[in-house]
């Protein structure tokens, strides 16, 4: 018989889930896994030694279920469960129930977790303690009146922030004091829907700060210390995007103090465990103001753990058995520097847009220094219900140059084909000369254009050559005879739809073969690196999948419907007064009936998914005939109002 | 099986002559092909505004990319249509070849309308009657992308006519074999065309082009008066819902096409798997030196096993009895991993060569082993010596066992093909199931120098019994007027342009074409078919 707390229950799916299992497992821990409906065959339940299924595919009635998941530990033998970041791993009715049910929750308490988990109680808390805190506002009454009143005090510009926040959700930036009703009212229903709490706090806003934390780790036995910091400067929409170890910005001093106050924070709460404290640094003058503290696992641990050279799973394990945290602050010492990127499905050109699919090629980069944690594997659906995160990609390098060039030679590299992702988008962020120099505020890619460019005629013409050179070689054609023909005028037409786009030209027979698209004619033949155009190589990665045509170029994705045999365009169903659904997702607000009279540019309806709110505006002037209501599930470019558009 | 061991040096003078004049004659045919090509895409503008594909981009878009496609009888009608080598327009304004449409070998037959707006000349007629008798021996569906004016009424020939009836016959030979026929009517296909689609068993017709009718609008008014509107006489809508001729309506020609492929992978036709061919190595000899190795005149004497170890798999060849009758080469090899026989000349066929050969095409019989005939052949042996050896009654036996050997077989004509040794290399006479031409062939019933010096002493013997004097001007006109019309009619551009073959091939690219043919006959008889005895009608 196993003992329980030989045995961990990872209550988190994807790949934090894999990380745990891998580090529990290299401990000797026997590893139970959950899963939805939707993660029935995903990685992370093949790795671990068990599985029990949770509930349906919405998370919650699967991840975020405390009692089944509890009960999945109670009949599996687990005593430990570890929550990974999302989900519940700041939720402190769930640690409380693990508590109730005998099984010890890998992380703090739950009063740490309740305490934190109140914006405002925390930064009362904090200021107490004396840890540098920005102007604001966090009082128990947060009515709309007297949030304004305070508004008015503080200052622009503000941030409007839920409470029970996280992630970016339920927060609104306002510099104009006209848009502060509206952002209150918006941040507000966010925060109601994503955390059932509208609680909101105000705080003066840094327009241009360095967002950079301290990850902390505390024993049960009352010892403390910093692991050093950690840059999340380059964030969109309080999103971070890249990570990296040290920061670029700070000097030995303010690290110092960053770390005191750090462990001030977490010693004053009596908190145990993995913890991040999280800190605006104003780079202009060297000050920072405590911004919130994470009671869990942060999804960028690993750039602390390969400059530290710790594993910090590992050590949320012995310490939730605990024992005792043997190392001192002058222990920790910093090797080389490490930066990570994080894979997103998810449409950079149309505003970070999270995606839906189906991944059906998978290649991590591999290579000195590079680390990739990731939970998904070819043929695996990637669904609306959960974050659109695929993967963490993670250089480490003797300094911040080596790991950057690492990096972006590693994404260079990577193959996520079937949904897009931001992979183009975080190689260019990381040659970005404002990054490279080490100077990115969190206003960086507010500033910057870094929308990945669209595939050129010349990189269809690669792909294109590349499936014909394909189709030779899979057409069961005889040994030797696979493209050739003796006819001279022989060019097979070629008709592709790449994004909104439709593009024509033709390949001739053979290897190697001239590949016209539109006016661009580049010539192309077989390589084992990819292909070789007009007698360079490319290393292309492609997967042909029915007439889908999905290629990695290391400088650009394509995704690509060839229509040469495609039956004549259906009538457009699109057009002025048919507004579609921008994504997957759940139709949270409906701000007009049908007969109302709407002006272009109207909200119409409101589509909330993953993370973020997607307004449906009017696209004409009109009269509203068909509406969604709140509560409906759509799916990308699912109609969700039709308009008459007025006369005239 | 040996690898062969080549006595060619590429540095050669001979080898660098040898390759200029080949690569002349190649260029010359590329030339050719290239005028059809050109001469068609004159009216490219004119398919454009009208919407339509050309007939090349019918044929491009119907066919699967990156499969092979053995194009045939690009020469045919070459200075038939004129005399003037320098006009005369090749292919006969009809593009036919084996291509693969949806995974599916198929004989593809299009009128070229861009060249007489697709009207059938005599030798365009002899393509297609040609291109139904390959899909009818070798199991190939057809594909038929029609637009013709027809027969062309201001070249009317009667015999023309009557042979045209043959194309119908076909059509039903091929329904009845259990050969699928699949028609789009891009255009018009009017009086005995429009038995085309009325004989194809799925027609597509495309809409607002697409139009058939035994009598066109003049036509009809000349025959009875009445006037007519092309769309309501035979248009695709009609003929869709009203006489029941059209299966599938199509919007465009691409549109026909892809409903074209999708009818094609529906029939799931074809051979099991396991009948493809295994496939094999290339040649070790590469294949390019073909041209070195080949002299421009066929009376040079070379050794044919430097052509054939530069065409099969690895360059392996067994020599069957090198020793006995030498001047007949019989070879066993492999292509594409068939095993197959291959017969070829170093010099005329005689007794010995004779024996062997027949002995040679029999065991190829008796393993079912495809045969190879290349033809560099000046005739069977002459002479006292020869006669009284029997050279008639062995060269009877020869052709013999070649007309009736149970194996598919192949034929190049590589050099000479003259006389009784065309018959007993299996020439045009004897039905190979496929057969093409080096830009360098001559043929005839004898060298144009041969038949003159013959017929001048012919006529200096007559002379010479009724006791005249020959003006030896009047031989000299008499020897060059018979060189001339023999020579003129030997060259292979000639006899290409006359179908007597099914098309003239780079000699570089023989390995390919022999593996297509194999491909397609091998396959095609491992093709299982539900013939009918009537095939499929319309009622």
């Amino acid at each position: 018989m196993t003992s329980a707390l030989d045995t961990v229950l990872v209550a988190n799916r994807g790949e934090i889930a894999m990380r745990v299992i891998r580090s529990a497992r290299d401990a000797g821990y026997r590893t139970v896994a959950v899963y939805s409906d939707a993660d029935a065959n995903a990685p992370h339940v093949l790795a671990a030694d068990d599985a029990v299924r949770l509930g349906p595919a919405p998370a919650a009635q699967s991840y975020l279920d405390v009692d089944a998941i509890t009960a999945a530990a109670c009949s599996t033998g687990a005593g430990l469960v570890h929550p990974g970041y999302g989900f519940l791993a700041e939720n402190a009715t769930f640690a409380r129930a693990c508590a109730d049910a005998g099984l010890t929750f890998v992380g703090p308490s739950p009063e740490a977790i309740e305490l934190m988990g109140d914006k405002a109680a925390a930064k009362r808390r904090m200021a107490e303690a004396g840890v540098p805190l920005l102007p604001g506002y966090q009082g128990t009454d947060d009515s709309d009146e007297i949030l304004l009143a305070q508004a008015e005090a503080i200052g622009l510009p503000l941030m409007v922030k839920a409470a029970a926040g996280g992630g970016g959700k339920g927060m609104r930036l306002v510099t104009d004091a006209a848009d502060l009703p509206d952002a209150i009212a918006a941040a507000r229903r966010e925060a109601t829907n994503a955390f059932g709490d509208g609680t909101l706090i105000l705080e003066r806003a840094l327009l241009r700060p360095r967002h950079v934390e301290i990850q902390v780790l505390a024993d049960a036995h009352g010892h403390t210390i910093a692991l050093g910091e950690r840059d999340c400067s380059v964030q969109r929409r309080h999103q971070k995007v890249v990570e990296e170890a040290p920061s670029p910005a700070l000097d030995p001093a303010t690290r110092a103090a960053m770390q005191d106050a750090a462990v001030r924070a977490a010693a004053d709460i009596g908190y145990v465990g993995a913890g991040t404290v999280e800190f605006l640094f104003d780079p202009t003058d060297g000050t920072f103001a405590f911004l919130e503290m994470n009671t869990r696992l942060q999804v960028e641990h690993p750039v602390t753990e390969l400059v530290t050279g710790l594993d910090l799973v590992d050590w949320q394990l012995r310490i939730a058995r605990g024992e005792h945290l043997d190392l001192s602050q002058d222990d920790v010492t910093m090797d080389g520097h490490a930066i990570e990127v994080r894979l997103y499905a998810e449409d950079v050109a149309r505003g970070y847009l999270p995606q839906v699919g189906t991944v059906l090629a998978w290649q991590p980069p591999t290579g000195p220094g590079i680390r990739v944690d990731a939970g998904i594997v070819a043929g695996q659906a990637i669904t609306p219900h959960y974050d659109p995160m695929l993967a963490k990609v993670i250089a480490h390098g003797r300094d911040r140059d080596d790991a950057r060039r690492r990096l972006a030679d590693a994404l260079d590299r990577l193959v996520c084909l079937g949904v897009t992702t931001n992979r183009t988008f975080l190689a260019a962020l990381l040659r970005e000369p404002t990054f490279t120099a080490g100077e990115a505020t969190t206003a960086l890619l507010d500033e910057m254009d870094l929308t990945p460019p669209s595939p050129t005629a010349a990189d269809l013409a690669a792909v294109v050559g590349w499936r014909h050179l394909r189709a030779m070689d899979t057409g069961g054609h005889p040994a030797g005879l696979q493209g050739w023909t003796n006819a001279v005028w022989l060019a097979s037409p070629v008709r592709l739809q790449v994004g909104d786009e439709v593009v024509t030209g033709s390949v001739d027979a053979g290897d190697p073969t001239t590949v016209r698209i539109g006016d661009t004619a580049v010539v192309v033949s077989a390589d084992p690196r990819g292909v070789q155009v007009d007698g360079r190589p490319l290393a292309l990665v492609g997967v042909v999948d029915g007439d889908r045509l999905l290629v990695r170029l290391p400088h650009v994705d394509v995704d690509a419907t060839d229509l040469t045999h495609a039956p004549p365009a259906a009538q457009d169903a699109t057009g002025a007064g048919v507004l579609l659904a921008p994504m997957h997702g759940a139709v949270t607000a409906v701000p007009v009936e049908v007969g109302q009279q709407v002006a272009a540019g109207d909200p119409v309806v409101v589509v909330e998914a993953m993370k973020m709110e997607h307004v449906v505006r009017a696209d004409v002037d009109g009269t509203v005939e068909e509406i969604a209501a709140v509560g409906d599930q759509v799916a990308d470019r699912d109609v969700v109002a039709r308009l008459a558009a007025a006369e005239g | 099986m040996p690898v062969h061991t080549s006595r060619i040096s590429p540095d050669s003078p001979e080898f660098r002559a040898n390759r200029e004049a080949m690569l002349a004659l190649v260029e010359k045919l590329r030339g050719l092909q290239r005028r059809a090509v050109a001469t068609s895409d004159r009216k490219a503008d004119r398919f454009a505004a009208r919407g339509q594909l050309t007939p090349r981009q019918r044929v491009a878009h119907l066919l699967d990319p990156g499969a092979p496609f053995l194009e045939l009888h690009t020469m045919a009608g070459y200075l038939v249509d004129t005399e003037d080598p320098d006009a005369s327009v090749p292919g006969a304004s009809q593009i036919t070849g084996i291509g693969t449409v949806a995974g599916t070998r198929c004989m593809v037959v299009a009128n070229d309308a861009g060249i007489n707006a697709g009207a059938l000349s005599r030798a365009g007629g002899g393509k297609i009657l040609r291109a139904q008798a390959i899909a009818l021996e070798n199991r190939l569906p057809m594909v038929m992308l029609v637009e013709s004016a027809g027969a062309n009424l201001l070249e009317y020939k009667v015999e023309q006519w009557a042979e045209g009836g043959r194309f119908f016959a076909n059509m039903a030979r091929l329904s009845a074999a259990g050969v699928p026929i699949v028609t789009v009517l891009h255009g018009s296909s009017t009086a005995g065309g429009a038995y085309m689609p009325g004989m194809s068993d799925v027609v597509i017709g495309v809409r607002g082009r697409g139009q058939a009718f035994l009598a066109g609008p003049p036509l009809l008014k000349a025959a009875t008066g009445e006037v007519a509107d092309a769309q309501d006489l035979g248009g695709v809508d009609m003929h869709a819902s009203v006489s029941g001729l059209v299966e599938h309506v199509a919007d465009d020609d691409a549109d026909g096409i892809r409903i074209a492929r999708e009818v094609i992978a529906a029939m799931g036709f074809g051979p099991p798997s396991h009948a493809r061919l295994p496939g094999g190595d290339p040649p070790v000899l590469d294949p390019d030196e073909l041209c070195g190795v080949v002299p421009p005149d066929y009376r040079t004497a070379y050794d044919v096993r430097e052509v054939v170890a530069r065409i099969v798999d690895g360059s392996r060849l067994v020599d069957v009895k090198p020793r006995y009758g030498p001047a007949t080469v019989c070879l066993e090899a492999e292509v594409a991993g068939v095993p197959i026989g291959v017969i070829g000349n170093n010099g005329p066929i005689d007794n010995a060569g004779a024996h062997k050969a027949t002995q040679f095409v029999q065991r190829c019989g008796q393993l079912g082993r495809p045969l190879v005939f290349l033809q560099n052949i000046t005739g069977y042996m002459v002479g006292t010596d020869a006669e009284r050896g029997g050279m008639i009654k062995n060269g009877s036996k020869m052709i013999q066992a070649v007309t009736t050997v149970d194996v598919p077989r192949f034929t190049f004509y590589i050099g000479a093909s003259f006389g009784a040794g065309n018959y007993g290399m299996c020439g045009q006479g004897y039905d190979p199931r496929m057969q093409f031409s080096w830009p360098n062939a001559r043929s005839g019933v004898m060298g144009a120098e041969q038949a003159a010096t013959t017929m001048r002493i012919v006529a200096e013997e007559r002379a010479a019994r009724q006791g005249q004097e020959v003006d030896p001007g009047f031989l000299d006109a008499f020897a060059q007027q018979i060189t001339d019309t023999y020579g003129a009619q030997e060259d292979a551009f000639v006899t290409s342009g006359r179908l007597l073959d099914d098309g003239m091939i780079d000699p570089r690219e023989t390995r390919q074409v022999l593996i297509s043919a194999l491909a397609t006959a091998l396959e095609g008889d491992a093709t299982p078919v539900n013939p009918l005895s009537f095939g499929v009608a319309r009622p």
